[in-house]
């Protein structure tokens, strides 16, 4: 498994390294970095680097590589999901995880690294027992350790770590029970010149923030279950109880989880709520032109919001002139990106952003695709949802709010 | 409150205000003393001359300070182990502890400290946690025996870890038969302890459902290991572990396509159970493409194989690998090689429309592959090869260099896959000539211009231009254009003559270049002795180049198919291939690096194996040739033919098993010995000294070529080369194909030998082992040859201790693969039910086409 774990910038810097079996030396990392200065853009950098004696396989995340080490056969994919859970965890720790955090953080990031992996193999990954064994810096908490004496560090066993439910504490204890679940669908699509829909597919997601206490076990039906037949659950779920009755059986972790993922494919109709016309001419002097105009489409009487267009212009483009007739644009001359961040669309008129652009040289340019971000709230745009949600083993009564919310994910049209 | 008050530093120097600080009597001050003193070590400050006062704080009962001096420990005992020792007492007082946290820590600590003197005193405090009331301490202690194995095996052996880590595969708890699995998975690697069997594999399938999503995965891939009896309980065992597709841990869904994929294949084909699990592999794969970017690629990777394995798990899912433009590149180029997979006469309009897309992008290497993709689009599926060629003339006309280029590369493979069929847009490739400028671009227009050379009008022109900078062109594209000319020649006597001449002679007189001049001399003779016979060779038929040029050997692709979700799958290579470097590495595996893609890079490929000159079996058995110098040649043919074939040309017209004609002949030779131009020398004279292998080429042009081979060896190079030896030419020694230990007892030596045109497989079989055998069959892979048995072989029986000799005559005219690596033959005898795969090394095809 992972033999060691650097984690470096993307200036080439090694911030940390941490070895699990004998010590690799760190100039290991020079093949990495004899990759990475080949990319054009950081996040180009292959997961899986061979060289003559050791395998590299690593994550890039904000300007931040986890390298991990391994000279055996070890699968690839759990080297990446464990590299992955480690960015979460830093993220959970410290709000977000980049060179000035982990800087700023040494100490823990390394007691951390230690908890998480035993001889490279992952030993505490769930974050809420990481969490009992290491407690994640806190101002107010560092004060009342200078008074008290006590330290960061719990002394007992957590309990989590061998019980059946691994993934929740015992003895939790809310005043106020409480149980929100959040479906969030995001549409990864790719439009066409013509407007026509080449591929589109919705990635869901239940995110649910649970504060009750003792070992509530929950049953959540769902009005149409059969739209979910590719689903990824969460441990907790019983999936014996998924597949022979369709609904959601389970004991919550406490705080916040993912319940379930899934995915829509490319085989059902998706709805696109939303249409970019677009005319760009891309010639060279100050004849480049750009006409883009933005409007609801099958909107199912709910209103788009925070719609934000994105392109990546090509260098040769200086600047732009253009006009919004709704909303703010920008245009950054350094990293060529004209945001056009329009908010809500009213019904009416549709936002229309028009205007020149200067563009230098000759050679014929090729329109950047657009790439698109919206919000629909209180729509799920596959039509899934949530029945009820009943709580079993536990007396007391709580609150439960069920919230939909349609995303773009990865949308983009083609220009 | 951030850790970086940590670095500062003062006047007096940094060590000695820490070593102060660490021996205060004030815990708060000791504990961030400590933490200072890690966070140094942490960023590579060497902090190890504090050792002795970190470890004075040791003995402490605050958690947090002790695990801190783990740490420090862990880093810096190995080099302190004498101070190290002072940690024992500590450890094995820890071990000890009511906490089962310290007892867990205090174990886990000891195993990573790799000193010898303190791995000793491990023994005795792991084999008590190893027995722990808590299942913690067990848990912890289960990986600590794969820490001791790695610093000392023979200890772990010989203390009985092995055996009570069996033990612990019968744990009650789940966690704890996880981590015992991870750990016997991790000695397994380096030798087989523990073998799976049918009880065991029952507690873990029982034990996968409870342990955590890492367990699984260390479970999972535990079971890919073992091999059900029979159907039943293959079929068991898919249906228990099948429902962790559905986990969202993208490495347990991998692990489990990985033991489904491997146990389908024990299962009847057809059956509607097969179907059911076919069904459901499809959505987990689909859904792995939308995770993160590096897992979306290891994903890929193993798609890849799979859908080679069964095309049609995921034929109905070609829009999810549609690229999107702000994927990272290695997920695009990816997608494209799974997208041209997928593609077939119902989709295919869709994936044209989304190739032709990508060619306008900006990134060039991807722009490079969509346009091939375009070209393998127009060569897999025969219907769309219209649509295609318009695509790609439209590209043409984009006029944006690199795109014109491919291109042209990629119309030259359509050309030879559809002969007669486009030959109208020639016209439009003539206009781009001044803007190739890449050397497989512009050996594949000259080919073009060769091959087509009576339908335009002034191909003598064109050729004529190219002929001007002669010297200034890359060899292949020299050799191209060399045989380009003489095949205009041989179409247009009358006004080329002069052209051909001027080729010949810059070829042959002014070239250094051994391989351009032994081919320009070939033509030469061919040319003045048998112009109809130099037709014959030069223009002979070629056969179509087949549609799928880089899909896997199949014997790989069902070994890799075992490997999925592991490095292996990612890199397409079995793994002993790689990883552990005291394994020996696969030798001769060049042609498989070249992972180039692309249908051209196959006929180059397929030359390699029709190379004349002596291997290092060869040489030596040929020492009357050349009395002085064998030695230093077979050295450096040795030398020459291992290293990794750098750029191969690509000679469009030798793509054939069975060898057509002379130009193949040397189209190989070039193939492997150009690329070490300072020993092409002795290889050229080598090529003579092959001679006697040439009249066997078997094609009707035979004689002729043994007569030019004769004539030439005696006029040119003197009298050390012997004429002919007849038809049946040099024979290599019999060499071991199939060691005892590894054919159950039976022992295999053979080589190819060729009497009155038949290829003969010569094999001596012995038997070692204690019974007879009997009930032999044979059976080839297909290769690249298209090499079968004629004839099985006669039932024999073997005596222990006889041999017996076989010989099977082979025909050359099987199925031809045309796949990578081409340089290994499998042969493949069966021994009752026992099959033995020999895969023959590379050199042993070298001297089996020799003759």
């Amino acid at each position: 498994m992972i033999n060691s774990l650097f984690i470096v910038n993307t200036s080439c810097d090694i911030l940390l390294e941490k070895h699990y079996k004998s010590v690799i030396h760190r100039s290991i990392c020079d093949y990495f970095f004899d990759v990475q200065k080949k990319v054009e853009h950081p996040e180009d950098v292959l997961p899986v680097i061979a060289t003559p004696h050791h395998y590299l396989i690593n994550i890039y995340h904000n300007q931040l590589y986890l390298v991990a080490v391994t000279t055996t056969e070890s699968p690839p994919l759990m080297v990446i999901e464990v590299l992955h859970r480690i960015v979460a965890t830093f993220t959970e720790y410290f709000e977000e995880c980049s060179d000035a955090t982990i800087k700023e953080n040494l100490v823990i990031v390394f007691e951390i690294l230690d908890e998480v992996l035993d001889n490279g193999f992952p030993l505490t990954m769930e974050l809420n027992v990481l969490q009992d064994l290491i407690k994640p810096p806190n101002f107010l908490r560092s004060i009342r350790n200078q008074v008290t004496g006590e330290t960061n560090h719990s002394e007992v066993l957590p309990t989590g770590q061998l019980s059946n439910v691994p993934w929740r504490r015992a003895g939790v204890k809310y005043t106020n029970n409480e149980a929100y679940f959040d479906v969030i669908e995001e549409i990864d699509a790719i439009i066409d010149k013509q407007g026509a829909t080449v591929s589109a597919e919705i990635q869901g997601y239940i995110n649910c923030c649970c504060k009750l206490s003792g070992m509530p076990d929950l049953t959540m039906t769902l009005m149409n279950p059969r739209i979910l037949d590719d689903v990824s659950f969460h441990p907790c779920v019983r999936f014996k109880k998924w597949e022979n009755e369709r609904v959601l059986s389970f004991v919550p972790p406490d705080g916040n989880f993912r319940l379930l993922s899934y995915h829509i494919g490319s085989q059902s109709m998706v709805a696109i709520p939303i249409y970019v016309r677009h005319n760009v001419v891309m010639q060279s002097g100050p004849a480049g032109k750009l006409e883009l105009i933005v409007g609801p489409k099958q909107s199912m009487g709910k209103t788009l919001e925070e719609v934000v267009i994105e392109m990546n212009m090509p260098k040769p483009v200086l600047n732009c002139n253009l006009v919004p007739s709704h909303g703010k644009y920008s245009f950054d001359p350094t990293s060529k990106l004209l945001l056009w961040n329009i908010g809500k669309i009213e019904p009416g008129k549709p936002p229309t952003l028009k205007g020149s652009m200067s563009i230098s040289g000759t050679a014929e340019l090729e329109c950047p695709a657009i790439s698109v971000r919206f919000r629909i709230n209180q729509l799920a745009v596959s039509g899934l949802k949530v029945n009820r949600l009943d709580v079993l083993g536990e007396s007391y009564r709580c609150f439960k709010g069920v919230k939909y919310v349609t995303k773009a994910g990865k949308f983009q049209v083609r220009t | 409150m951030t850790d970086s008050k940590y670095f500062t530093t003062t006047k007096k120097g940094e060590i000695f205000e820490l070593k102060n600080e660490l021996n205060s009597d004030k815990k708060e001050k000791k504990r961030e003393a400590v933490k200072k003193v890690i966070a140094s070590m942490t960023v590579g400050k060497d902090v190890s001359a504090l050792f002795p006062d970190v470890v004075n704080c040791m003995q402490t009962d605050n958690v947090e300070l002790k695990k801190l001096v783990y740490l420090y420990l862990m880093n810096y005992a190995k080099s302190q182990p004498d101070l190290a020792i002072m940690a024992v007492n500590t450890f094995v007082k820890d071990c000890e502890d009511p906490n089962p946290l310290i007892r867990a820590l205090a174990v886990r600590t000891m195993g990573c400290i790799r000193v010898d003197k303190i791995t000793e005193y491990l023994c005795e405090p792991l084999r008590k946690c190893m027995k722990d009331e808590d299942p913690y301490v067990r848990k912890t202690a289960a990986v600590c025996v794969a820490k001791l194995h790695d610093i000392n095996p023979t200890l772990v052996e010989d203390q009985g870890f092995v055996e009570l880590l069996n033990d612990l595969l019968s744990d009650s708890n789940p966690m704890v038969v996880a981590n015992a699995v991870a750990a016997i998975t991790e000695i397994n690697e380096t030798r087989t302890v523990v073998k799976m069997n049918l009880q065991t594999v029952n507690k873990l399938l029982t034990a996968l459902n409870e342990c955590t999503e890492w367990g699984q995965v260390f479970i999972l891939d535990a079971l890919a290991n073992y091999d059900p009896k029979d159907e039943r309980e293959a079929q068991n065992i898919c249906e228990r572990i099948s429902p962790r597709l559905a986990h969202a841990n993208a490495a347990v869904v991998l692990s489990t396509v990985r033991v489904l994929m491997k146990l389908i294949n024990m299962l009847p084909e057809n059956s509607d159970f097969i179907t059911q699990l076919v069904k459901k592999l499809a959505p987990p794969m689909v859904t792995l493409l939308s995770a993160e970017p590096e897992i979306q690629y290891v994903a890929l990777r193993n798609i890849n194989l799979i859908v080679q394995k069964r095309p049609d798990v995921l034929k109905q899912e070609m829009k999810v690998f549609f690229v999107k433009y702000n994927d990272p590149i290695y997920v695009k180029m990816e997608k494209l090689d799974i997208m041209i997979r997928l593609a077939q006469q119902n989709n295919i309009s869709q994936v044209l429309s989304e190739l032709k897309e990508y060619a306008a992008e900006v990134d060039v290497d991807f722009v490079r592959k969509a346009v091939r993709a375009i070209g393998r689009c127009a060569i897999k599926v025969e219907q769309s090869s219209e649509k295609c060629v318009a695509t790609l003339l439209d590209l043409i006309q984009t006029k944006v260099n690199y795109v014109v280029q491919e291109a042209v590369v990629v119309i030259k493979d359509i050309f030879r896959k559809y002969p007669n069929r486009y030959e109208n847009i020639i016209s439009n490739l003539c206009e781009n000539l001044d803007t190739l400028d890449e050397p497989e671009a512009r050996a594949s227009m000259i080919w073009i211009i060769g091959e087509y050379a009576e339908r335009i009008d002034n191909a003598d022109e064109l050729l004529e231009s190219f002929v001007e900078g002669f010297h200034d062109e890359n060899t292949q594209v020299q050799l191209q254009l060399l045989t380009a000319v003489v095949k205009l020649f041989l179409k247009r006597p009358t006004d080329t003559q002069q052209l051909v001449q001027r080729v010949l002679s810059l070829a042959t007189q002014d070239s250094d270049n051994p391989d351009l001049r032994d081919r320009g001399y070939i033509y030469w003779r061919l040319l003045s002795a048998d112009p109809a016979a130099a037709k014959d060779v030069v223009l002979a038929e070629k056969p179509l180049i087949s549609e799928e040029t880089d899909l896997l050997e199949p014997s790989l692709l069902n070994q890799l198919v075992g490997y999925i979700g592991s490095l292996a799958s990612v890199y397409h290579k079995p793994p002993t291939a790689f990883v552990d470097s005291t394994r020996a590495p696969l030798r001769g595996a060049p042609a498989a690096a070249s992972s180039a893609s692309t249908s051209s890079a196959t006929p180059a490929a397929q030359d390699a194996i029709i190379v004349p000159t002596g291997t290092t079996t060869a040489a030596p058995a040929q020492p009357t040739v050349i009395p002085s110098q064998d030695n230093i040649i077979a050295d450096l043919l040795s030398l020459d033919l291992n290293a990794p074939a750098a750029p191969a040309p690509s000679f469009p017209q030798t793509s054939t098993s069975v060898i057509p004609g002379l130009d193949d002949l040397l189209g190989g030779f070039d193939a492997t010995t150009s690329s070490n131009p300072s020993i092409g020398g002795f290889s050229g004279l080598d090529i003579l000294g092959g001679a006697p292998a040439a009249p066997a080429a078997p094609t009707s042009s035979s004689a002729p070529l043994g007569d030019l081979f004769g004539s030439l060896g005696g006029s040119d190079t003197g009298s050390i080369f012997p004429t002919s030896t007849g038809l049946n030419g040099y024979v290599a020694p019999k060499t071991n194909w199939l060691d005892a230990t590894r054919g159950k007892g039976l022992e295999i030596q053979g080589t190819f030998a060729r009497r009155a045109g038949t290829i003969y497989m010569e094999m001596t079989f012995n038997n070692k082992s204690l019974v007879p055998l009997s009930d032999f069959a044979i059976q080839f892979n297909t290769n690249s040859f298209g090499l079968t048995p004629a004839s099985p072989i006669e039932p024999h029986v073997i005596q222990p201790n006889a041999s017996l000799e076989i010989n099977v005559p082979c025909r050359t005219n099987g199925p031809a693969a045309k796949t990578e690596p081409l340089t290994n033959l499998q042969v493949s005898p069966f021994l009752r039910e026992n099959e033995i795969n020999v895969v023959l090394a590379q050199n042993l095809i070298l001297n089996s086409t020799k003759n």
